[in-house]
C-alpha cells in the first residue's frame, strides 16, 4: 500500500508539449507511472513522447480514464488549468508551477471547495510511490520502495530526507511535496491522516518550514490521532523577520510564523524534532 | 514589491479614498512651492523611504512657516534615515511629501490583506490607529476587528458597516468608511495587492475620514502583469545586491555574519543557514540558485556572494534533482577564474552527477575543498572561516 498514487493510477500531464511538460513525462515514463496522455489545446490528434494529445482535460479523462493530472503550465495559466481538471473530474491534481499570483490561488480554492478534488501544490516537487509512480519533479534513482512517509513544504528538503531515508535502508512509502506557496492545496494534516492509515507506513518524516501556522495544527493533530512516530525538521531559525526567504510563503510577519514556535508546538506536542537537517534519517532509524 | 507613500496616496486618489492635500518634491525649493500652493498656515514634510517607523528618528517634521519648510527638506533630502525597520545603513531620502495638516480629533486603523489560514481577503481594524498594530493586537486584541470577504460575493454593505460601527463612526461617517473599504478592496484586486495599510485612518474635528498614511505591498507573482505598479519600483530602496540578484534569476538576501552560502531551494538553502549556525558560524547570506541552473548562473551568484567583503568562506550545497552537479562545479571554476577567488569554498554535491561534479573539483590546485557530507562540509567551512578572520586579525 502507499497513499493517494500507485502503480495502477493512470495519469495525464498539462502542459504536455512544454519543454517541462516534456522533459518530466519522459523522466516518468522511464520510472514506470503510467502516464497515459497529455493535454495542450489545439495540439488535439498530435502524438507526443509517444502518447495521444489531447485538446481538452475532459477528451483526455473520457479517452483514457485519467484520474490524476499533473500541471506544468505557466503561472499566469496555471489557475485555469487546475479548475479544468476540476471541471473534468480529475481526482487529483499535481501543480508544479511556481510563481501563481496569490489573488488566483485564493479564487481557485474557493471553486474548489466542495468537489472532492484533491489538489497538491503549487510550486511544488510532486508526489512519488517509489517503484510505483512518479509524478513530478523529484530525482528518481533516491528513491527506495520502503516504510517511511515523507511530507514536506520544501523540495530540495524533500530530497534530503529521501536521500536519508533511503541511506539507512529504510526507503519510503510515499513522499509528498505540498509547496511552498501561502495558499496552496494539501496541507500536513491532510497527508499526515492518510500516513497514519496506511499499513505500508511505519514511520513520517514531516519537514516545516517559517511562515503560516500549519506546522502548529500538525502538531495539534499528531498528538491526538497519529500513533506511528513522526520526526520533524524545520529550516528558517536564521531566516530575518519580514524577509521572504525564497518561497513566497517563507515569511516571518509580526511574530508569527517563527522556526521557534514551530519548533516548540510540535515538542510539546512530544514530537521528535530534530536541530540539524543531517539528523532526520538516524533519528527516524531509532524511532522504529 | 513596495512602493512609495506619495505614490500609494496617488493610486488612493484613483480610487475615491480620501488623502491630505499634497504633493511629492525633490528639492528644497520645489517643497516651498508645493507649501505655497497649498496654502495654510502649517505643513508636514515626509521623507518617502520604504520604511516605517519615520516619525520616532525625524522623518516626519511638522513646519510653522515656509522657512521651516525649506531648512527641514535640506535636513532630509540627500541623507539616509536609519529606522527601526531599516538596516543600520538606513534608506535614501531622495524625496519628499509635502501635505497639509489636519485637525486630527481621532486615529483609526484599518488594513487588507490576505489571511492564508482562511484562504480569504480579509480587512483588520481598530479605534487604536496610529500605534503598532501588533502592539494592540498582542496586549488589547479586543480592540481589533477582521471581516472576512467571500470572493464570489465581493465586500458586502453590512460587513463596511460592522466595522463601522467597532470603530465607533456616527451618521455620515458610516457610508463615507463604505466608500474606503470599497475603494480598498477594488484597489487590492485590481492591483494584485498583498497587503494596504492605512495607519494611522484619522477622523477629523470636522467628522472628516483622510488616510493620512498610506502603505502598500504588491505580490511579487503578480507584478508582471501590471506595468503601472512596476514603474513605480524605487530600486535605490533596496539592497544592491539583492537587486542585482533579481537580474539573474537568483534569490539573495544580505545577511551579518561571514560565510557566504550557495544552496539550490529555498528550503535547503534556509536548512544551510541554519546548520552553518548550528556549528557556531554566521551565515552571511540567503542564496538560492534556483532549478534551471546554468554554469553562467552560478558564475554570477558566486560574483555576488564575493562581492560582500565580510565573507571569508563559501559553503556551497547542492542537491541535484533536476540541476546537475556537474554543471554547478563547472560554475564554481569558471567563477573562480574570472573573480579570483581568494577565500576557501568548501564544496558539497549530492544527487545527480555529483561523483562527476566531485571529480571536477578535486586536483584543481585551487582553495577547494570537496565534502560528501553536509554536516562534515558545515564544521569545516565554520572552522575555514574563524581562520580567516584570526589571519586578518593578525596581519
Amino acid at each position: 500500500m502507499s497513499i493517494l498514487i500507485d502503480k495502477d493510477t493512470k495519469v495525464i500531464c498539462q502542459g504536455f508539449t512544454g519543454k517541462q511538460g516534456s522533459f518530466h513525462s519522459q523522466q516518468a515514463l522511464d520510472y514506470g507511472t503510467q502516464l497515459v496522455g497529455g493535454v495542450t489545446p489545439e495540439r488535439g490528434g498530435e502524438t507526443h513522447l509517444g502518447l495521444p494529445v489531447f485538446n481538452t482535460v475532459q477528451d483526455a479523462v473520457n479517452a483514457t480514464g485519467a484520474t490524476a493530472s499533473v500541471i506544468y503550465v505557466p503561472p499566469f495559466y496555471a489557475a485555469d488549468a487546475i479548475l479544468e481538471a476540476v471541471d473534468a473530474g480529475i481526482q487529483l491534481i499535481v501543480c508544479i508551477t511556481e510563481g501563481i499570483p496569490i489573488l488566483q490561488m485564493l479564487r481557485v480554492k474557493a471553486a474548489m471547495a466542495g468537489t472532492g478534488t484533491l489538489l497538491i501544490g503549487p510550486n511544488c516537487p510532486g508526489i512519488i510511490t517509489p517503484g510505483a509512480c512518479k509524478i513530478g519533479i523529484m530525482p528518481a534513482n533516491i528513491h527506495l520502495p520502503g516504510s517511511i512517509g515523507i511530507v514536506s513544504r520544501s523540495g530540495t528538503l524533500t530530497y534530503e530526507s529521501v536521500h536519508q531515508t533511503t541511506a539507512q535502508g529504510l526507503g519510503q512509502s510515499t513522499c509528498v511535496g505540498i509547496g511552498g506557496d501561502p495558499i496552496h492545496g494539501m496541507n500536513f494534516v491532510d497527508v499526515l491522516s492518510r500516513f497514519q492509515a496506511d499499513p505500508q507506513t511505519k514511520g513520517i518524516v514531516m519537514v516545516g518550514e517559517i511562515g503560516g501556522g500549519e506546522e502548529e495544527e500538525a502538531a495539534e493533530y499528531i498528538k491526538a490521532h497519529v500513533s506511528k512516530p513522526v520526526v520533524a525538521y524545520i529550516a528558517g531559525l536564521t531566516a530575518p523577520s519580514g524577509k521572504r526567504m525564497g518561497h513566497a510563503g517563507a515569511i516571518v510577519t509580526g511574530g508569527k510564523g517563527t522556526a521557534e514556535g514551530k519548533v516548540a508546538a510540535l515538542k510539546a506536542a512530544g514530537i521528535e524534532v530534530v536541530s540539524s537537517p543531517t539528523d532526520i534519517g538516524v533519528a527516524m532509524k531509532g524511532c522504529l | 514589491m513596495n512602493i512609495h507613500e506619495y505614490q500609494a496616496k496617488q493610486l488612493f486618489l484613483h480610487y475615491a479614498i480620501p488623502v491630505p492635500d499634497g504633493k511629492q518634491a525633490t528639492t528644497p525649493e520645489a517643497a516651498e512651492q508645493v507649501a505655497k500652493e497649498l496654502g495654510g498656515d502649517g505643513w508636514v514634510v515626509k521623507a518617502q523611504v520604504h520604511a516605517g517607523g519615520r516619525g520616532k528618528v525625524g522623518g516626519v517634521k511638522l513646519a510653522k512657516n515656509l522657512n521651516e519648510v525649506i531648512e527641514f527638506s535640506r535636513g532630509m533630502l540627500g541623507k539616509r534615515l536609519v529606522t527601526k525597520q531599516t538596516g543600520a545603513e538606513g534608506l535614501p531620502i531622495n524625496s519628499l511629501l509635502i501635505e497639509k495638516t489636519y485637525p486630527i480629533k481621532r486615529e483609526l486603523y484599518l488594513s487588507i490583506l490576505v489571511d492564508r489560514s482562511s484562504e480569504r481577503i480579509i480587512f483588520i481594524a481598530s479605534a487604536a490607529g496610529g500605534m503598532d498594530i501588533e502592539t494592540v493586537a498582542h496586549e488589547t486584541p479586543e480592540q481589533i476587528i477582521s471581516v472576512p470577504v467571500h470572493p464570489a460575493t465581493g465586500l458586502q454593505g453590512y460587513q463596511c458597516r460592522k466595522v463601522a460601527y467597532a470603530l465607533g463612526l456616527k451618521g455620515l461617517q458610516i457610508k463615507a468608511l463604505g466608500k474606503i473599504m470599497q475603494g480598498l478592496y477594488d484597489l487590492f484586486l485590481a492591483k494584485d495587492a498583498s497587503q494596504i495599510e492605512i495607519n494611522p485612518l484619522i477622523e477629523t474635528d470636522s467628522g472628516e475620514l483622510i488616510a493620512l498614511d498610506a502603505k502598500i505591498n504588491f505580490d511579487d507573482n503578480a507584478v508582471e502583469a501590471h506595468p503601472d505598479i512596476r514603474a513605480m519600483k524605487d530600486a535605490e530602496q533596496e539592497d544592491e545586491k539583492e537587486n542585482k540578484a533579481q537580474q539573474f534569476g537568483l534569490n539573495y538576501i544580505t545577511l551579518e555574519g561571514n560565510i557566504g552560502c550557495m544552496v539550490n531551494g529555498a528550503g535547503l538553502a534556509m536548512a544551510t543557514m541554519d546548520l552553518v549556525k548550528l556549528k557556531g558560524g554566521q551565515p552571511a547570506n540567503f542564496l538560492d540558485v534556483g532549478g534551471g541552473t546554468s554554469v553562467e548562473k552560478v558564475c554570477e551568484a558566486f560574483k555576488l556572494i564575493l562581492s560582500d567583503h565580510s565573507v571569508k568562506a563559501v559553503l556551497v550545497n547542492i542537491f541535484g534533482g533536476i540541476v546537475q552537479c556537474d554543471i554547478i562545479a563547472a560554475g564554481i571554476l569558471a567563477a573562480v577564474e574570472q573573480v579570483h577567488v581568494t577565500v576557501p569554498v568548501v564544496v558539497r554535491l549530492e544527487g545527480t552527477n555529483a561523483e562527476q561534479g566531485r571529480a571536477l573539483l578535486s586536483n584543481t590546485g585551487l582553495n577547494l575543498y570537496a565534502a560528501d557530507d553536509l554536516a562534515h562540509a558545515a564544521e569545516q567551512v565554520v572552522a575555514l572561516a574563524l581562520k580567516g578572520t584570526r589571519a586578518e586579525a593578525t596581519a
